[in-house]
Order: C-alpha cells, then sequence, then structure tokens
C-alpha cells in the first residue's frame, strides 16, 4: 500500500447550528479548536459577519474557512463600490454556492450554514455541503455534532419537517429566546458525547434591531 | 497652446522636450469643473463643484471613496476618473486580502501614477484626462495628493484642479500655514470657502457641491446636504458681519491659467 503524502487537509472539529424565526435567526458555533485528540484551542470562533444582515458559520478546517471568509468579504465590498449597498443574504448565498464550486475539484474543506434575515426581514439559514450545494431550510447543523443535534431540532422546532415535499417555508413558529434556550440545550447536550464539541458556544443573534452575540460555557473535557 | 506638426501622438517629443499630447490631457482637467482638498495633521477635506449638463439631468459623480481611509475627487473626463477608482479599489482591496492592513496613501499613488505613465509611451493609448485629488489617512499621518495625467504625482498641503482654480489656490495660498492646526470644521469651512471662490459670484447652495472628509477615527465619507448647508449658512452670515468692515477687501488678481507655468509644466 503505498503512503499517500499529499493530504493537505485537516478536520479541526467543531458544531454549527443555525435557526430561522419569523423576524430573527440565530446562528452559533463551538470555539473548540482540534487536531487528532488534541485541542490547539478553546477559543476560537468560527464565525464570521460577512453582511449587516448575514452572519456565516462552519466547521471543517480552518484554514480554509479563514480563507474562504477573506475572499467572501473583498467580494462584499466589491459589491458595496458596485451597488451602493449591502449584499442581501440570499445574494450572498449564492455568492458562497459560486465560489465554493469554483474549486470543486480542490475544493474548502468547509462545512458552512449561512444565516441572517432576507430583504423582507424575514430570518433565512443556508445549508451547504463542501462543493457549493445549497438549499434554503429553516434550520440546520453541520459538524461533528451535528447527527446528535438534527434529530432533537427536527422534533423540537414545532416546523413543518424540511424532508417532507412539497418543499415547505420551515422558519420556526419559536419566539427568539426560546429558539436561543434551544440552541444552548442542544449544545449542552452534543457537547456530551462529541469529543470534539465543547469549551464555549458562541451564540449569534440577527435580527431588525442589529446583531448581539453571548457566549456561553460549555463542558471543558 | 496652439496646434503644431508633434502634437498628433504621445509618442513623439517636440524639439524643445515636451510632449504635447500629455499637455493636452493636462488642459482636459483644467477644463473640469472645480475640486479642492485640504489638509490638516488629522483630517483631510475635498470638495468638488457638481456641474449638471443641464436642469433635467443629474449631477456628474464627482468624489469616490476608494477605502475606509482613501477617497478621490476627480476633475476633468469623468469616465476616466470612474475607471480609474475601480482600480484604485482593486488594489486597495488586494493589499487588504494579502497584508490584513490597509493600504498607504503613498503606495497607492506611486501604483496610479505609474499606470498614467504608461499611457505616455504607448502609440496605441492615450493619457487619462483626469486629474485626482487623493486624500488618505495611514500610519504616517493625513495626506493630501495630486496625480496629473502625465505620471506626475505631489503631495500637497491643500490645492485645487479644475476650472477658475486658481481663485481657490490664491485664497488657499494665503492661509495655508495655519492648515495643520485645524480643527475638522475650520476644514471643512475654509474647503467650502475655497470653492466659493472658483465660483465667482455664483451662489454657493448645498445642491451643486460636495464635500467629504476622512480622518482618525472617521472613515470617508460624503457629508449630509443639510449639513453643508448649515456650515454655508455660517459662513454667509459671518460674510454679511464682515461686509462692512473691509469695505476696500483686497482682491488678489484672479487669473483663470497661470499662463507663465505653462511652459514645460511636466518640469514641475
Amino acid at each position: 500500500m503505498a503512503l499517500r503524502r499529499d493530504w493537505v487537509y485537516e478536520n479541526n472539529g467543531g458544531t454549527c447550528v443555525a435557526i430561522a424565526g419569523s423576524d430573527y435567526c440565530v446562528i452559533a458555533a463551538d470555539t473548540r479548536l482540534s487536531v487528532g485528540y488534541s485541542i490547539y484551542t478553546r477559543d476560537y470562533s468560527k464565525i464570521c459577519k460577512l453582511a449587516d444582515k448575514c452572519v456565516m458559520a462552519s466547521s471543517g478546517f480552518q484554514g480554509d474557512l479563514k480563507a474562504l471568509q477573506k475572499n467572501l468579504a473583498a467580494r462584499h465590498l466589491i459589491y458595496q463600490h458596485q451597488h451602493n449597498k449591502q449584499m442581501s443574504c440570499p445574494a450572498m448565498a449564492q455568492l458562497l454556492s459560486n465560489t465554493l464550486y469554483y474549486k470543486r475539484f480542490f475544493p474548502y474543506y468547509t462545512f458552512n450554514i449561512l444565516g441572517g434575515l432576507d430583504s423582507d426581514g424575514k430570518g433565512c439559514v443556508f445549508t451547504y455541503d463542501a462543493v457549493g450545494s445549497y438549499e434554503r431550510v429553516g434550520y440546520s447543523a453541520q459538524g461533528t455534532g451535528a447527527g446528535l443535534i438534527i434529530p432533537v431540532l427536527d422534533n423540537q422546532l414545532k416546523s413543518p419537517s424540511p424532508l417532507l415535499l412539497p418543499a415547505k417555508d420551515a422558519v420556526t413558529p419559536l419566539l427568539e429566546s426560546e429558539a436561543v434556550d434551544l440552541v444552548k440545550d442542544v449544545f449542552a447536550s452534543a457537547t456530551e458525547r462529541d469529543i470534539y464539541t465543547g469549551d464555549k458556544v458562541e451564540i449569534v443573534v440577527i435580527n431588525a434591531s442589529g446583531i448581539r452575540q453571548e457566549l456561553m460555557e460549555l463542558r471543558k473535557d | 497652446m496652439f496646434r503644431n506638426q508633434y502634437d498628433t501622438d504621445v509618442t513623439t517629443w517636440s524639439p524643445a522636450g515636451r510632449l504635447f499630447q500629455v499637455e493636452y490631457a493636462m488642459e482636459a482637467v483644467k477644463q473640469g469643473a472645480a475640486a479642492v482638498g485640504l489638509r490638516s495633521t488629522s483630517h483631510v477635506v475635498l470638495a468638488t463643484v457638481n456641474k449638471a449638463a443641464s436642469d433635467l439631468s443629474s449631477h456628474q459623480r464627482k468624489v469616490f471613496k476608494i477605502d475606509d481611509h482613501i477617497g478621490v475627487a476627480i476633475a476633468g473626463l469623468t469616465a476616466d476618473g470612474r475607471v480609474l477608482s475601480r482600480y484604485l479599489r482593486n488594489e486597495c482591496i488586494n493589499h487588504s486580502f494579502v497584508y490584513e492592513s490597509p493600504l498607504p496613501v503613498s503606495r497607492l499613488v506611486v501604483r496610479l501614477a505609474d499606470k498614467a505613465q504608461v499611457c505616455t509611451q504607448r502609440s496605441w493609448k492615450r493619457p487619462f484626462g483626469v486629474g485626482l485629488l487623493v486624500a488618505g489617512l495611514d500610519e504616517t499621518g493625513a495626506h493630501l495628493y495630486y496625480n496629473c495625467p502625465s505620471g506626475n504625482y505631489f503631495e500637497y498641503q491643500a490645492f485645487a484642479i479644475g476650472s477658475r482654480s486658481q481663485a481657490a489656490k490664491t485664497f488657499m495660498e494665503r492661509r495655508f500655514e495655519a492648515f495643520n492646526g485645524y480643527s475638522r470644521d475650520e476644514l471643512i469651512k475654509d474647503a467650502l470657502f475655497a470653492i466659493k471662490e472658483t465660483l465667482q459670484g455664483e451662489k454657493l447652495t448645498s445642491s451643486i457641491c460636495t464635500v467629504a472628509v476622512v480622518g482618525i477615527d472617521e472613515p470617508f465619507h460624503m457629508l449630509d446636504q443639510k449639513i453643508i448647508q448649515e456650515v454655508i449658512d455660517s459662513i454667509e452670515i459671518k460674510e454679511d458681519d464682515a461686509a462692512a468692515a473691509t469695505a476696500a477687501a483686497d482682491q488678489a488678481p484672479m487669473q483663470e491659467e497661470d499662463k507663465s507655468s505653462e511652459a514645460a509644466p511636466m518640469d514641475i
């Protein structure tokens, strides 16, 4: 068996979650950066504000994430110069998809979730794979703890299942505070069983009055 | 300036060592509507006169934000100005991407000057017909540069370009030594005074001028029309008071163009 010495990626672990409400959006990600069975840092932000009402959270290879964030930020600046306004969340979603597919044959090793408010002020969440396939959904989770979180969200969000056809708008009827509490609960649960998730969870809430951020402690083991 | 046999293309020297096409390009700048720039140690102010082609049309944009810390005001062919602004924005974005820090103003003007120079040495190109006042802030402080179509650039405490700019220059020549100590508001006021000089009788209102500021802790932005009108109003009040006191106001000879310095202006 030949020894493969060209593996250029690394999985830094971590989990991201986003939930869309009728007039808000909650995006959350843990702050642990790991490699193998070691922790590099307990204090790394996987969340990036791309535009006024648009925030991206990603798990996967953080080196690629940094590059992707810089790329999108530069593209957003160009857009602002040309159009004299900020990019809307759906526009940024398409841009992210195209940027990811551009590197179809040497992908960004990132599993992204985009969250924000659309032009009507409704919450929107877009979920991606590594090469840009994306879909607007009512909620999503990506990363090492996603498998533990998605079933709980399916059950607790009281929104139509995104797996049913015809596709229905899966925005949750929950209040903003209830959604934030749910996010804290699912992260606490994922932290119990997933070794890559823990330390702190960074929760960002976007609504009509702007963006606010809070941090919650998680188990450190 | 008259036509002669050495001005057909930019790659032909005249016997006197001049490139007439480049000088004609600088003429285009002098025909454009006025733009002035003033600098203190902490702020730079740009102000332009917005000429509209007719009462039915909108004003041309003459002030462009290049980055949070740099902006430009143009005079001359505004289309050329727009294209150069796009180039400058790109340069700033690329530098920020690679070095995670804002592009120093002096480096930006050098790149712009080199780009302009290329067009003075290719037979299939023409010089840009636009002069740019580049206002920016970086680690070394506040800067105001003037880039001309010839590829030359100079740093100034204060400068004016475009039609009737000599009136503004004369006004600023009397006061520039104090500019470094000026507050932000005093700088804006003087910029509007300078613009007023170029109007030579026409009424100064906020609808015909644009004012932009960049400063420490103040990203480059254009001032609201209301704020500009307030400053203009305060200027008019002061002037009405002063008019009685200085009845024999010194009128510096207003020259439309400084003819004596037109011999080989690139030697500046």
